[in-house]
Formats: structure tokens, sequence, C-alpha cells
């Protein structure tokens, strides 16, 4: 019997049977169809929650959501956000000053969780590498503009945000 | 004309005069195929990450040009835009001189290998030989490569890929042998017509097995790529290369893919010859079923990288002495009985 199993395995051996089953295996995964996604042409799906590029919103009659409470200065924990605010003319506490260093940014999401009039989101925009760092630096009004730019993505987000 | 012809006519110098349009008309002949050679390295590189990438359920190269196909143009572009760097404490001349000697030796070895009846560069009768020998002196362009870069990677390299190359050089030597047994000729036209009625794939199965196994070790592809084992070595004995000198080195390795795969199917696979003698495959033309027979076997090449793992370096040294070598030694013995004593199926033409 061990004789027998003896012969069986040197036969297995010499007959290359584990090699030629391997090489079974990938002509089988050659004619398989292949999973890649031709990524500039075909995108991923993305999370609900995803969380990309920063935005401030604004609300539908185009005033900026953004109180200058700060709390998203205090939350986060790269310290990636400097906000400075002042009274404007109408007595309403608005910032002159919000800037996010992308750079910084760890993509946590504890501002837009910390912010009390979802001004602060973060949206589902992960394309905006750039050339030089400064670019990466984000002004008010670059934040107000992708905002504006990605205010239905976002809108369908936060939607979807308080339906769960 | 023909150029068996010319090389009838030797000494060329006295006959130069005579012959002159004819050696032209040779040199044309060689650049031809040369470039014609090389183009079909680049394609190969392409076919080689495509094969691979299929198996590995990728799509691979396809975004230069339609499905990719001008990417070999493109590397090839990018290559020659780059710096030759020579390491200061190389030796600069055997340092350029190695991968010239490489490439051009894996040029040379085309010379003798028959497309169809009559087209050959050189119809020599020890066409066997010469393969032989000029895929031995291949060793020299990566030992070369590899002492004069002065560097620890590459020259570990170079004594990994001489050790390997010459142990399964042994065994690559004896099972031609026991081909020419069964041609009875050292010419490589004759051995594809001492196929005509069975290749010599089907007589000698093991020693076809073991010819290929010893032809991927010969041209360090995997199993076998110890010389460039790039988790330990970086890259072998190229490690220093770059820009040309470096893709003389990659133009070369892969000619002698398919210059592998061309000695594999003259010597097993009836060269020129389709499998059967019948009107249907006769119709198809001798250079036609060569060129498919390679690319077969250059499949094959491909499709066994994209499955198995590297061996082990004693591993690889076991296979090419311990089981390589007396198999083939046997199998001299028994085929050269078989010859004298076997009756008609073995006896050469």
């Amino acid at each position: 019997m061990q004789l027998l199993k003896r012969l069986y395995q040197m036969l297995r051996t010499w007959f290359l049977f584990e090699i030629l089953h391997g090489l079974f295996i990938t002509l089988k995964y050659f004619f398989k169809s292949k999973v890649t996604i031709k990524y500039p042409y075909e995108k991923g799906p993305l999370s609900q929650r995803f969380r990309g590029e920063h935005a401030l919103r604004r609300y539908p009659d185009g005033e900026e959501r953004c109180i200058a409470c700060k709390l998203c200065e205090a939350i986060c924990p790269a310290q990636a956000i400097t906000i400075e605010a002042e009274e404007r003319d109408d007595g309403s506490r608005r910032t002159t000053r919000y800037d996010i260093d992308m750079t910084k940014c760890i993509y946590c999401g504890l501002c837009e969780e910390a912010c009390p009039v979802d001004a602060i989101v973060e949206g589902p925009n992960f394309e905006f590498a750039t050339y030089t760092h400064e670019e990466l630096i984000y002004t008010k009004e670059k934040l107000l503009s992708n905002g504006d730019r990605w205010e239905s993505e976002i809108a369908t987000k936060l939607e979807a945000e308080t339906k769960l | 004309m023909a150029p068996e012809e010319f090389i009838t006519n030797n000494p060329f110098l006295l006959k130069l005069s005579q012959h002159g349009g004819t050696l032209i008309l040779l040199a044309l002949k060689v650049l031809a195929f040369i470039i014609a050679l090389i183009l079909c390295v680049a394609y190969l590189t392409l076919a080689e990450r495509k094969v691979i990438a299929a198996m590995q359920l990728r799509v691979g190269p396809n975004t230069v040009g339609p499905f990719g196909l001008l990417q070999p143009i493109a590397d090839g572009i990018k290559l020659l835009h780059k710096e030759i760097i020579v390491p200061a404490a190389s030796d600069k001349l055997l340092f350029i001189l190695a991968p010239i000697l490489t490439f051009s030796l894996s040029l040379a070895a085309w010379a003798v290998i028959p497309f169809n009846e009559g087209w050959v560069f050189a119809d020599i009768n020890v066409g066997v030989l010469y393969l032989f020998a000029i895929s031995s002196l291949g060793v020299y362009g990566i030992i070369i490569a590899g002492w004069a870069s002065n560097s620890k990677y590459a020259f570990l390299g170079a004594l990994r890929s001489a050790a390997q190359m010459i142990s399964y050089e042994v065994s690559i030597g004896l099972v031609m042998v026991c081909v020419l047994l069964c041609a009875g000729s050292l010419n490589l036209s004759d051995i594809v017509f001492a196929q005509k009625d069975g290749w010599f794939a089907l007589k000698l199965l093991p020693f076809f097995v073991i010819f290929f196994v010893s032809s991927l070790a010969e041209t360090n592809r995997t199993p076998f790529d110890l010389p460039e084992a790039e988790a330990e070595l970086v890259a072998g004995y190229n490690v220093e290369y770059s820009s040309f000198t470096y893709a003389l080195f990659y133009l070369g390795e892969y000619a002698n893919m398919i210059l592998m795969s061309a000695m594999n199917s003259i010597l097993f696979l009836g060269g020129w010859l389709p499998p059967f003698d019948h009107p249907w495959l006769n119709g198809i033309p001798g250079p036609l079923w060569f060129i498919i027979k390679i690319c077969c076997l250059l499949f094959v090449f491909l499709w066994v990288r994209a499955t198995m793992p590297r061996y082990r370096y004693d591993q690889l040294m076991r296979l090419g002495w311990k089981v390589f070598l007396p198999i083939s030694l046997l199998g001299v013995v028994i085929i050269s009985a078989l010859v004298v004593y076997g009756g008609h199926f073995y006896a050469a033409p």
C-alpha cells in the first residue's frame, strides 16, 4: 500500500501533474472577463458617505451658511482649518477668512459633524490634485465656489444622511 | 540569388568583384530581417504584458494607440531619451561592450535558422553546433556586464546567470544529440525534413519537455529567473545599465526567447512543415507554419511566467544536474540503441 502510494506520488511528479494543473488554472483565468475599471473613462461607485473635497454651502437665497462659530476649527484634529471672523454691516457674524490646508487635512469628516448649520461639508469630489502645494491651501472663495459647484450632490448626500 | 549560393562562393573577398551585387543584396536582406526581428521583440514585450495581465484578470496596456498597440514604440522612445549612466568605478570599455555583445550574439544565431526550404541565410552543415556555440557565448555578455559594472548586485546576478546557463546547456546539448541521432544530420533543414512523417516531439516527448524547460532556464525566464530575482538582486546583471545599453540587453533577452522558440520548433515541431501531410494544411505556406509554431511556444513562455513562482537556487541546480542531466544522458544511450536496433520508427532517414 505504502509502495503504491509512493509510486502514485512519483508518477504525479514525473508527469508534471501539479505544474500542468497550475497552467490549466491560469489558462482558465486568461479567458475570464476582466475586473479592471478603466479609471479616467470609467469610475467605480462611491459611498453616499464618501468624504472628499471640502465645500462651504449657501442657503437657497444665496446667503452663506457659515456663522463663524469656529467649532470646525476647534475639532479639527489636524489643525488644518483657520478662521477669522468679524461683525458684518447688517450685524450678523460672518467669517472674513476661512482657510483649509488640504495637505494637512486627514479627511476625517469631524468638521462637517461639528457644524451646526451644515455649512462645511465634504463633497464627493476626489480629483483635485495640483502641481503645487500653494494651490491646495483653499480659501473661503474657493470653498464657496466648490459649494456652488457640488450643491446638488451634497444635497442628496445630506438628505440620505437624515433618512438614516 | 539565394543566400546559400553566396556561401558556396567563399572566400568572398576573392569573389567580391563578381558578387558585389549579391553581397549588397544579402546585406539588405539581413538588415530587413533585423528590423523585422526587433519589431517582433517590441511586440513580444507588449504580448507579454497583455497575456500576463489577462491571466491576472487585468487588461494590460490599453491607452497608447488602439488596444495599446503603440505602447512598445512609446517605451522605446522613452528609453532612448534617457541618459546613459556609466558608473565611475566601472570598467568603461567592457561596460559598453557587454550589451553590444549580448545583442549581436542574439542576432547572429538567426543566420542558420531556416524559415522554409532554402529560406536561410547560411545553410551550413553544422547548423546545430553553430547555434549551440552562439548560445553558449551568450554567457559572456552577461558575465562581462556583471563584472564591468563593479556592483555587488550585478556581480551576483551575473554569477547566478552564468552558473544557470552553463548547467542547463549541458542537458540542452545532450537532448540535441538525441535529436541528431534521430535526424542523422547536423543541418537544421535536414533535421526539419527528417520530421516529414512525424514530429520529434512525438518520438522524443520527454526530451522535448526537458528541452523546453531548459530553454526557459537558458533565457533566464520564470521559473528560472534567479539572475534578475528582483526581490533580492534588484535587477541582476543589468542593474547599472540605463537607456540604450539597457535596451540592448532587453532586446537581446527577448530575441533569445524568440530564437529558443524557433529552435524548439525546428528540432521538435517540424519547423515549417505542417503537422500532417494533408492538402488543406499544405496550402498554408511553410514560413507561416513556422511563425505559428514560434508564436505558440512564445505564448507558453509567457503562460509559464504567469503561472509559476521562482525556483530556489539549490532547487534550480538540483533540477539541472540531478534530474535533467541523468535523464538526457540515459536518453542518448536509449535513443542510440533504438536508432540501431529499433527498426524503422527511430531509424534516421
